[in-house]
């Protein structure tokens, strides 16, 4: 009973871990660009749902939106800013670019919020629920369905719309797409939007159910390459399913080997998928 | 390559100025910051053979600096063996280290190489935390009294200054002749077009791999020289990840794939962070990291061939107004 639970509760965090590393996949589906910065993303998104909770008020939905609009902002005023400039310069610059970025908002949530762990203040989501034996905090439940949904709805926005057609227009051709009338600024800039926004409203969850500190951007971030490594680069379903099993496995090895572990399993399945199989699961050679 | 090498006159100046350092500026505290001034420059010498010649971006470089550091103090706890010793050991993990990230992750994207590199170092990094043989999350420590000079354990920083200018000398050196040889243009063809330097028949994985070795070489002298020097070496500070953070903005900001950058980078970061010790104290090491990071993204976006880069563009231009005048 408790292995179950334990694999509930995994596969709940695995629903989140699929929804930031969406927003990772799709900006490298996009324009072949490895964003850094992206746990620092789900970082801010944690804070953004904090600073919502204590200075607006409102309940799960209102501080879910308003970090998600907050990172969406941010993550086009990063394209806009920053990422526009250095896409067609050195790789030196495309890789510094992101990676500066991720230790300024590092830091600077260090300096401003310092490295203590904090959590949300008793929301509606507070409780747990008995199903069947298995004891489940709402806030996780809410969480992963809400991740899951979002996540889906992610692939659905890309493969079902017109909105999503001309993303993977530019992505497939980006001059072609011009002359179709599509402007690529526009679409990539949407992009680094949805992305960050994915970020940020995984956050807002992970925030209801977890405590956290400044140096969670980090450990999110190294998740976030290992289930876009394990789905295949800029596949949205592959980072759900790579997720999910991410998820389980690092709840099975903690519950097993003990917490310290599940780390260094997760990251050894990422240098194992790196000989393996570098293109993932689901993605092409 | 264009190059402001302080040739001849220039370079004996530089030199000079290295070798005299010490006697000009006796009092430790300066000692201390030209000690740190060397090691700086060093590992972003070495990180700048695979980094900024060959262009294969590694932010995960602490591995080789790591493990170089590890090595001498745990086979002096384990064995009693002198730290001089086992500093080869580390070079060759290293670079058995170097051969195995670098097989599988130079047939992708240069991308795929800074991820792999960053998870790698963390791997390693939470890895040693946990295990007890290399003292866990304590560490370990060298000598605290020399038994020979073979111990490398010495009282004051003059012995550490000179041996670490030897190790620079040596490296820039080797950093010199590869820039000059066949090797060092397959590496610059690799870094401005992969696709056409292969159509070219350049060794490109090869390349990339001996590349990756001799860096790793040479950062993992440097994590001894480090441990040999502090005497003392934890997780954090052997594979985290602002040691390799330090590597990289110190080689970009003086300029990623030139002989001096590196220096340059460390000439102005060295100093400006231990001032930013001392005005800000313990939390001024919090401010050096954004301010780190607010130079990477400046560079990244205005100035990708660091200080040198924009120096070798504004020099001409400012000569040209003054003949104007």
């Amino acid at each position: 009973m408790i292995l179950l639970q334990v694999i509930v509760g995994g596969l709940l965090l695995g629903a989140v871990y699929a929804l930031f590393s969406s927003g990772l996949t799709l900006i490298w589906g996009m324009m072949n660009f490895i964003n850094f910065a992206h746990g620092e993303f789900v970082m801010l998104g944690m804070y953004a749902a904090l600073l919502v909770v204590l200075y607006l008020g409102g309940g799960p939905v209102g501080f879910g939106a308003a970090a998600a609009l907050a990172l969406f902002l941010l993550g086009v005023a990063v394209y806009a800013a920053l990422i526009r400039h250095v896409v067609r310069g050195p790789m030196l610059s495309q890789i510094l670019s992101t990676f500066g970025l991720a230790l300024l908002l590092r830091y600077t949530a260090f300096f401003i919020f310092s490295a203590n762990f904090v959590s949300l203040p008793q929301t509606s989501l507070a409780g747990t629920l008995n199903i069947g034996g298995i004891f489940l905090p709402v806030a996780q439940l809410v969480a992963g369905a809400v991740a899951i949904t979002l996540t889906v709805a992610l692939h659905l926005l890309l493969t079902r719309t017109t909105i999503g057609s001309r993303l993977l227009a530019v992505a497939e051709d980006r001059s072609a797409a011009m002359l179709m009338g599509i402007r690529p600024d526009r679409m990539q800039a949407l992009a680094w939007g949805l992305s960050a926004g994915a970020a940020g409203v995984a956050g807002a969850l992970l925030a209801t159910a977890y405590p956290w500190s400044p140096s969670v951007g980090e450990t999110f971030g190294l998740i976030a390459f290992v289930t876009v490594a394990l789905g295949g680069f800029g596949s949205v379903l592959g980072s759900l399913y790579a997720g999910l099993i991410i998820g389980l496995i690092e709840a099975v090895s903690a519950y097993w080997l003990g917490a310290i572990y599940k780390d260094i399993v997760v990251y050894g399945l990422f240098v194992a998928l790196l000989w393996l199989r570098p293109q993932g699961l689901m993605g092409k050679a | 390559m264009i190059k402001i090498a302080p040739k001849g006159a220039g370079l004996c100046l530089l030199a000079a100025a290295l070798l005299l350092f010490p006697f000009l500026f006796p009092d430790p505290f300066y000692q201390d910051i030209g000690v740190a001034f060397l090691l700086a420059a060093i590992s972003a010498s070495a990180w700048n053979i695979v980094g900024g010649y060959a262009g294969q971006v590694s932010v995960g470089h602490a591995m080789f600096f790591g493990l170089g550091a590890y090595a001498p103090l745990l086979f002096y706890t384990l064995f009693g063996w002198p730290p001089l010793a086992a500093i080869p050991v580390g070079i060759l993990l290293s670079v058995a280290l170097a051969v195995l990230i670098g097989l599988p992750t130079f047939r992708l994207s240069g991308h795929y190489f800074s991820m792999a590199t960053i998870a790698v170092a963390e791997l390693i990094r939470i890895f040693f935390g946990t295990w007890a043989l290399v003292g866990g999350a304590i560490g370990l420590q060298g000598p605290a009294v020399a038994r020979g000079w073979w111990d490398l354990t010495f009282r004051g920083d003059l012995a550490y200054y000179y041996i670490f200018l030897a190790v620079l000398g040596l490296l820039l050196f080797v950093t010199y002749e590869v820039g000059r040889r066949r090797f060092g243009f397959y590496l610059r063809a690799i870094k401005a077009s992969e696709r056409a330097a292969r159509s070219l028949g350049v060794p490109v994985r090869l390349t990339k791999l001996k590349a990756l070795a001799l860096s790793a070489a040479f950062t993992s002298a440097a994590g001894s020289l480090y441990a040999v020097k502090t005497g003392f070496i934890d997780p954090d500070s052997g594979f985290g990840i602002l040691v390799s953070v330090q590597m990289v903005i110190v080689a970009a900001l003086g300029g990623a794939g030139t002989l001096f950058g590196p220096l340059v980078g460390a000439l102005i970061l060295v100093p400006l962070q231990s001032a930013a010790n001392t005005w800000f104290g313990g939390g001024g090491s919090g401010l050096t990291f954004i301010i780190y990071g607010g130079i990477i993204v400046l560079i990244a976006r205005f100035e990708p061939g660091g200080l040198l880069d924009l120096w070798r563009r504004l020099v001409p231009r400012l000569r040209r107004r003054a003949h104007a005048a």
